[in-house]
This record gives C-alpha cells, sequence and structure tokens, in this order.
C-alpha cells in the first residue's frame, strides 16, 4: 500500500512539470499553424540537434550556467525571499574576481580556488545588502535588488573602462579585463565523444553546489530553519528561529551562489570579462527555480531542457521558423507549470487526507476482525 | 473512507449537535454538506429538495454556511472586508461598502454580535474572530449553520453569548449544526444530538433523555474524566519568576501591565481570563517572541529576560500555543518534521548542526503512540490530520525532552474526551516529578481542576488570586469579568 503511495507521490510531482511543457507544445504548434509553419518540421528539427555532439556540449555548458543561477534563485524561494537581483550579483562578481584573476599571480589550483572566493563573496555582499535593507528598514527585498541589478549595471560600466579595470584587447574593439593566465584557468573536458569542443571544467562545481544545496536544506538545522520559516513565519518564531537574522544569511547565501553564476564562462572559455560577457543569466534562474520547483535533482533537468531549448533554437532559422517560438514555449512553460504545481499541491493536501481518512478505517476494521 | 452510512437530519428552528471521537468525521461530514467534497454515495436534501453540492458557493446559493474549525479570516484586513470578501456588495462597478456597513451593523444589531466593522482582525481576540467568522455567514444569507467546534476556546460567558445568538437565529427559523466536544453545552444548547463513530452515525438522542456520562460512552465508550488534582506537589523552588512584566506596544497601548508572579517546581499556576486581556501577549513574552518594555523574568536561578525564544527552550521551556494552526505546525510538512519543529536544536532531531531524522522518525512514532494520535503513518501531511489530533501530536512533541516549564495555552482545545483525560493525566505526572506549569485555558473546570493556584487576568492587570479547591467556575466566571466580590 504505502508502494503503491510512494508511486503516486512521484507521479504527482511529475505531473505538473509534463502537463506544463505538453500544454506549452500546444500553445507553441497554435502559433506556427497561425503564422503558416509547420509545427511537426519545427519540432522534429530541434530534436535532430540533440544528436549532434557540438549541440550537446553546448547544452550541457548553458545548463551548467543555469543550473548555478537557479539554485541561487531556490534558495532565496525556499523561504519566500525572491531574489530578482542573482543578474546583477553575477555580473558584479564576475567582473571583479576576473580583474582579480587577472592581475594575480598565484600557482594553478589556489589561483581558480582564490578566484571562485572572490566571486562569491561579491555576490553574497551585494545580495546581503538587499537582506540588510529588508531586515533594517524594511524595504522589499524584490524592490531593493531590482535596483541593485541597475547600479551593479553602473558600476561595471564604470570600472570596466581603460585606465581602470579593463584593457582594451588587441585587434578588436571590445574592452575587457586583463586575460587570466593559464594557472588560474579551468581545463575543459572532453566528456563528449565527436567534437572538439569542451565541457565546461566547472560543471563539477555545479553538481557540488547542488549536492552541497540538497545537504543544506535537508540535512542540516540551518536548513530546517531556513524552510521553516518559508513554510509558516509565525510558526518558525515560535519555534525559536530568528527570522530577521534568517532573512540576512539566506540573502547571503543566494548571492554567494549568484556569484558562481560567471565562472564557468570565465575561467572555462572567454577568461576575461568583457563587453560581451552573457548578460540576463540571473532571470533565466528565475525561472528554471521555478520550473524545477526548487529541488536538486528538479532544477537539473529544467536546466538541461531549458539549455536544449535555447541551443536548438538556431536550426529552426534553417527551415524557415522564428526562432522565437522557442521563446513561447519557454514563456508558457514557466506560466503554466506555477500553475500546474499550485493545483498540484492543493490536489496532493486533499488526496493525502483522503487516503489517512481510508487506512485509518481500514486499519480499525482490521482490528475489529482480530478481536 | 472518512464517512460511511450517514443518517442526519436537521429540523428547521433547531440547533442540531454532532459529537463524536477525534477523527470520527465530524469535519469530514461538515464539508460534504458544505460542498467541499463530492460523497461517493448518498443525497443530500435541503427543504426536502435534493441538493448535487459541488463547491462551497454552490452550498452558500442553497443558503448553507460553514464556520470552520480553523479561523479562515484574513489578518490584515479589516472586519469589514473580511465580510463581504467573496460576496462584494456593488453599486454599478463600484463596490458599495456604506451599504455593506449598514447590513452588517444590523445583523450584528439582531444578534447581538458585537461587530467593529473597522477593526483589523488581526487585533481580535478568539471570541470576537468566531462572531465575525458567523456575521460573514450570515451576511451571504445563510438558512443553514454550520458550527465546527466554535466553543473551543470561548470562556463561559462568551460561550452564552454565542448560545444567546444562536437561540435569537433559531427563533427565526435558521438550522443550526453544531459540533462539540464539550459536552455540557451540548446538553445545554441542542434540541437533538448526532453521536458519530468512526465516520458513521451510530445514534440520534435528545438531551433530556442522556446525561454526559451516557453521551462520552456512546461517543468512545470510555468514561467522563474530571479534572481533579489529587495531592499537591509543589516544592518550595521557584522555576519562574515574573517581576513588574510589562509590555507597551507600537502605539503607545499598554498590553501587560506590572505582572509579577512565581511559579514553582511541581505547580501548575492557572490564568483565568476572557480571551484577549493579556494572556497571549503574556504567553509570547514569556517565549520571547515579544520584547517586554520593563521588568524581569528568571528560570530557576538565571536571569532570561534578553533571552531568544530558542534560548529559551533550550533552557528547558516548553510552548503549546493558542493557534495551533498558526504557531504550532507546519501543515504542509510531514508529521516527523512536525516532531521536530521548536525542538530541532537539540537530541533526538539533531546532533551538532546536522539534523537527525532516523531519530526524529523514531520518537514520532513514540508520540503518535504514547499520546494515540490517531494516524496511518508518520510520513503523512499535518494538514491530513483530524484537529484534534493535531493537537495530541502537539503536546505530545511539547512534552518531550522533559521541560522544566511548561507554557499551556488551551492544551486540550479541540480534543475529545477520552483524550483529554489522557492529557491530564500526563500533565499530573509530569508535574509530579517537578514540571511547573502556566496554564491558560478557557474550559474553566480544566483550570480549577488542574490548578495548585489560580490568579485572574483583567485588561492586562493580574487582578485576583482564587484558590481552585474553593473557588466555583460562576466565581470565577464573574472575576474574569472583572466584577467585584468575586474569589
Ligand atoms: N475526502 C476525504 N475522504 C476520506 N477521508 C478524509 C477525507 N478528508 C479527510 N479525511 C480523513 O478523515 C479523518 C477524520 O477527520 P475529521 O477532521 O473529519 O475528524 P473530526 O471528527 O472533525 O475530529 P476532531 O474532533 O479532531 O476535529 C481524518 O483522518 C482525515 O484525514
Ligand atoms: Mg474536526
Amino acid at each position: 500500500m504505502s508502494g503503491r503511495f510512494d508511486l503516486r507521490r512521484i507521479a504527482l510531482a511529475v505531473a505538473a512539470p509534463v502537463l506544463a511543457i505538453l500544454f506549452a507544445m500546444l500553445v507553441t504548434s497554435v502559433v506556427l499553424i497561425v503564422s503558416g509553419n509547420d509545427p511537426i518540421v519545427a519540432y522534429v528539427t530541434m530534436f535532430e540537434q540533440l544528436g549532434k555532439p557540438r549541440i550537446q556540449v553546448n547544452i550541457l555548458n548553458s545548463a551548467t550556467t543555469y543550473y548555478l543561477s537557479a539554485v541561487a534563485v531556490a534558495v532565496g524561494f525556499r523561504m519566500n525571499l525572491f531574489n530578482i537581483g542573482v543578474d546583477g550579483q553575477y555580473r558584479l562578481a564576475a567582473m571583479l574576481a576576473a580583474a582579480f584573476a587577472g592581475t594575480v599571480t598565484l600557482p594553478p589550483v589556489l589561483h581558480v580556488g582564490l578566484t571562485i572566493v572572490v566571486a562569491m563573496m561579491v555576490g553574497a555582499f551585494w545580495a546581503g545588502i538587499a537582506g540588510i535593507l529588508r531586515t533594517t528598514r524594511g524595504v522589499s527585498e524584490v524592490i531593493s535588488t531590482i535596483m541593485l541589478n541597475f547600479i551593479a549595471t553602473g558600476v561595471v560600466a564604470y570600472l570596466l573602462t581603460p585606465g581602470r579595470l579593463a584593457v582594451t584587447t588587441q585587434g578588436s574593439n571590445n574592452i575587457g579585463t586583463a586575460p587570466i593566465p593559464p594557472s588560474g584557468q579551468v581545463p575543459g573536458l572532453s566528456i563528449i565523444p565527436g567534437t572538439t569542443n569542451l565541457v565546461f571544467g566547472l560543471i563539477i562545481l555545479a553538481i557540488v553546489i547542488g549536492i552541497a544545496y540538497w545537504f543544506l536544506m535537508g540535512r542540516t538545522r540551518f536548513g530546517f530553519d531556513l524552510r521553516a520559516a518559508g513554510a509558516s513565519e509565525p510558526a518558525a518564531v515560535a519555534s525559536g528561529v530568528d527570522v530577521k537574522r534568517m532573512i540576512v544569511y539566506a540573502m547571503l547565501l543566494s548571492g554567494a551562489v549568484a556569484g558562481l553564476v560567471g565562472m564557468p564562462q570565465l575561467l572555462g572559455s572567454s577568461y576575461s570579462y568583457g563587453l560581451d560577457f552573457p548578460t540576463g543569466l540571473g532571470f533565466t534562474g528565475i525561472a528554471i527555480a521555478l520550473l524545477g520547483r526548487n529541488s536538486p535533482v528538479g532544477i537539473a533537468f529544467a536546466a538541461l531542457l531549458w539549455s536544449f531549448l535555447d541551443n536548438s533554437s538556431n536550426s529552426l532559422e534553417f527551415e524557415g521558423v522564428p526562432k522565437q517560438a522557442v521563446l513561447i514555449m519557454q514563456g508558457v512553460i514557466v506560466l503554466s507549470v506555477v500553475i500546474a504545481y499550485e493545483i498540484v499541491r492543493r490536489y496532493r493536501i486533499r488526496i493525502v487526507a483522503r487516503d489517512v481518512g481510508r487506512r485509518l478505517a481500514a486499519a480499525t476494521s482490521d482490528k475489529e476482525v482480530v478481536a | 473512507m472518512a464517512n460511511s452510512d450517514v443518517n442526519l437530519v436537521v429540523q428547521r428552528g433547531t440547533v442540531h449537535a454532532i459529537v463524536g471521537e477525534n477523527g470520527a468525521g465530524k469535519s469530514t461530514l461538515m464539508k460534504t454538506l458544505y460542498g467541499m467534497h463530492r460523497p461517493d454515495s448518498g443525497t443530500v436534501r435541503i427543504d426536502g429538495k435534493a441538493a448535487v453540492l459541488t463547491s462551497p458557493s454552490d452550498a452558500i446559493e442553497r443558503g448553507v454556511g460553514m464556520v470552520h474549525q480553523h479561523f479562515q479570516l484574513a489578518d490584515n484586513l479589516t472586519v469589514l472586508e473580511n465580510v463581504v470578501l467573496g460576496s462584494e456588495p456593488r453599486k454599478g462597478v463600484r463596490l458599495d461598502f456604506p451599504e455593506a456597513r449598514r447590513r452588517i451593523l444590523e445583523i450584528s444589531d439582531r444578534y447581538g454580535l458585537d461587530a467593529r466593522p473597522d477593526v483589523l482582525v488581526e487585533e481580535l481576540g478568539v471570541g470576537e474572530r468566531q462572531r465575525v467568522e458567523i456575521l460573514k455567514v450570515l451576511y451571504r444569507g445563510a438558512r443553514t449553520l454550520i458550527l465546527d467546534e466554535p466553543t473551543a476556546v470561548l470562556v463561559p460567558q462568551e460561550v452564552d453569548e454565542l448560545f444567546d445568538a444562536l437561540r435569537e437565529l433559531k427563533s427565526e427559523g435558521l438550522a443550526i449544526i453544531f459540533i462539540s466536544h464539550k459536552l455540557d453545552e451540548v446538553l445545554k444548547v441542542a434540541d437533538e444530538i448526532t453521536v458519530i463513530r468512526r465516520g458513521s452515525t451510530v445514534a440520534t438522542v435528545l438531551p433530556g433523555e442522556v446525561t454526559s456520562r451516557e453521551l462520552a460512552e456512546l461517543m468512545v465508550g470510555s468514561e467522563l474524566p474530571t479534572a481533579e488534582t489529587r495531592e499537591s506537589t509543589v516544592t518550595d523552588v521557584a522555576e519562574l519568576t515574573v517581576s513588574d512584566l510589562s509590555l507597551v506596544d507600537r502605539t503607545g497601548r499598554t498590553l501587560l501591565d506590572d505582572v509579577s508572579f512565581t511559579i514553582h517546581r511541581g505547580e501548575v499556576l492557572g490564568i483565568a481570563g476572557v480571551e484577549g486581556n493579556g494572556q497571549a501577549e503574556l504567553v509570547e513574552s514569556l517565549m520571547g517572541m515579544r520584547h517586554v518594555s520593563a521588568g524581569t523574568v528568571r528560570l530557576g536561578e538565571i536571569d532570561v529576560t534578553d533571552w531568544s525564544t530558542r534560548r529559551r527552550r533550550e533552557g528547558g521551556m516548553a510552548y503549546i500555543a493558542e493557534d495551533r494552526i498558526r504557531h504550532g505546525l507546519l501543515l504542509e510538512s510531514p508529521l516527523w518534521e512536525n516532531r521536530m519543529l521548536g525542538h530541532q536544536t537539540v537530541p533526538p532531531n539533531s546532533k551538532g548542526a546536522l539534523l537527525d531524522i532516523r531519530g526524529a522518525k523514531r520518537d514520532t512514532e513514540r508520540i503518535v503512540t504514547d499520546y494515540d494520535v490517531r494516524t496511518p503513518s508518520i510520513d503523512v501531511l499535518a494538514s491530513a490530520l483530524s484537529g484534534g489530533n493535531q493537537q495530541k501530536l502537539i503536546v505530545g512533541r511539547e512534552m518531550s525532552g522533559d521541560p522544566t516549564m511548561l507554557i499551556a495555552s488551551h492544551p486540550t482545545r479541540g480534543v475529545d474526551v477520552g483524550a483529554q483525560a489522557a492529557i491530564w493525566d500526563l500533565l499530573r505526572d509530569a508535574r509530579a516529578k517537578g514540571l511547573a506549569v502556566l496554564l491558560i485555558s478557557a474550559d474553566l473546570d480544566e483550570l480549577i481542576g488542574l490548578s495548585d493556584s489560580i490568579k485572574v487576568i483583567l485588561r492586562g492587570r493580574l487582578v485576583a488570586d482564587a484558590d481552585p479547591a474553593t473557588v466555583t467556575p460562576e466565581q470565577l466566571g464573574s472575576a474574569m469579568t472583572g466584577a467585584e466580590g468575586a474569589a
């Protein structure tokens, strides 16, 4: 009986995202048909991309970055904090860490390690501002992190000029921080055969962070306090949780993880923070955290899916299908998954209550037969 | 199956009481009548016409209204807003609040509900919240009123006021279904009583035909307990010493005024008072959830006035909160996580910074057995348990780890007579072993029966002492409202 119940629990957990994806495909198909495209062709083209080694590498690489970003967001979500500022946090962190790594001379492993620490500290600091504002001034972290994103953009632009932290790259009009020497670089992994493209070495970091996140939330007192505060603030307070302090800790932690978002790209591929460094990853992280429902495993699947959609969208152009179709699909997935999760949540509360009723009734009537 | 073979006929112009042990299926049955669940078989008839109710709004349309066991009001809205929520009065497209206010006051006057439309619900005590819930249902034109344990935290005067209102409603031809574990009340107010056992109706009796003792036997098959404390176990070692405690809120209102008392090891101090006279504030101050404006709190010899809630809990203070849903549980977490709540820093729930999940689960099993929490497993969500079973879990949790000081607000709120007796016994045993208890209860029999001494709280002040050996509930009741010459 409990086996069946567990199966149903898994089914319930998977139902919402699967339904959301199917629904999104449906909506996208309608849009494609209305705009005179063949949805079947579009989907087949996208799926064909999965077989290409080069695309596989790209999917893993983007997913690594997305995963870190989504975990950063999820840490906040777990206690009802909406850290919209992951975007500013990782850009500022990546820029300062790049400047640091490009200037210092250190032995190989230490060089990478310290760069990562710098990035985490910058991210934590930037997010911590929002935490402090919330606990001392009551400013909503939603507002403050949006503001901090703008400020981060300004600070990065200010510092990223020649004479400050930037140097001009020879033979191009791109400017960026001084290139990171080999001792500070993380070699790629050739785990996908059939291509010379390499997977970010820091994919390992993403996996470690995932495990650490799971452990922290599920196995430590700190994680329990954090989840309790997210589930019911009054109950957490009565249980002895200092909610204000937890808000600051959660923001610091979220920011520290956010600081890592730029690292795979910086230390594994571009070796310098330039004007062309990817932006907007923080917002992708919000979508993926929602889709993965803050679970370390769920986010991994969500990051891979998102990354697949992103990396296969270019192929649509060759078939004459506008690649914006993928954007529609991503948008619908997020909107519908939020609704689907809420429906499943309510359904689950009911179904568990009913199940308890049934099993109790069964248990008492068994006893009567025996007696 | 929570309910099967239920036969229930409620006449217009009567109060029909439903009694049964915790988890018998009373709330579930009422939710079915209110359209929240669909019955697998059987029919519901309203005014003789079969009615298929698929949602609460169906039920409301047919004049069925329900006040739930756990309040559903939004704290941050006013009484007026709460009442109209979901049936907003309109004038064209605009909300017509003056009209709503007029109707609210009219209903309130007619049934003596004393509504204050513009007060925020979070400022209301339980008694007044209860009346707002009823007002809300009447406002929507209910002709059949379902009240799920409306008296659980009301003191006798408030119960009487509620009953007056019910009689008024009854005389206007409304049908009222009333659930309660307090059998004396049931006998007093009901015209008919239906007993539910394991989801089925087992008997319908008239109040004149049975005693509360017989009723209890019908329900649980056990004797009605009495809250008698036998020999005194009070020692002369002070466990909790409160001196000149005052609490002023942000607007400058005095919530607690110069409160002083001492509780010794092995002593139960009862606080009697009408809800909203500072009990909640006193409890929250003692637990470190509020910062007091003046005064000190000592636990044993140690001044704990500046201690955090966590430190106090680790120092041996346990806490049964008045509102289990808000302060006592994580509804969407499994029982074993709820076992940890409030005790997450101590064994068996954690070792150092890490949780000890296996330890917590094992101890949850123990609580479920010892406290007779009716559940098929400790992995189910807390929301799936009936109200009384949730309460038993909380009591079990707070009594574990051998606390030295227990702050208990309505510890037997919503538990059936059998479980109530068991909890009383456990409290007495712990007291004999030296536990000091601060007891707040709306149930004056419980308060008098368990306490070694009683203090009366009125508008944030301790105004009188009463000797539980001699005081009667009536005397205590009048002292609570500030009548002179009592106690
Ligand atoms: N739809 C449903 N079908 C079957 N069982 C249910 C359903 N909903 C709830 N239950 C179960 O029915 C049981 C009875 O719960 P209920 O809340 O009705 O008890 P109660 O008589 O009100 O008890 P209490 O006095 O403690 O409030 C619970 O174990 C609950 O899990
Ligand atoms: Mg109930």
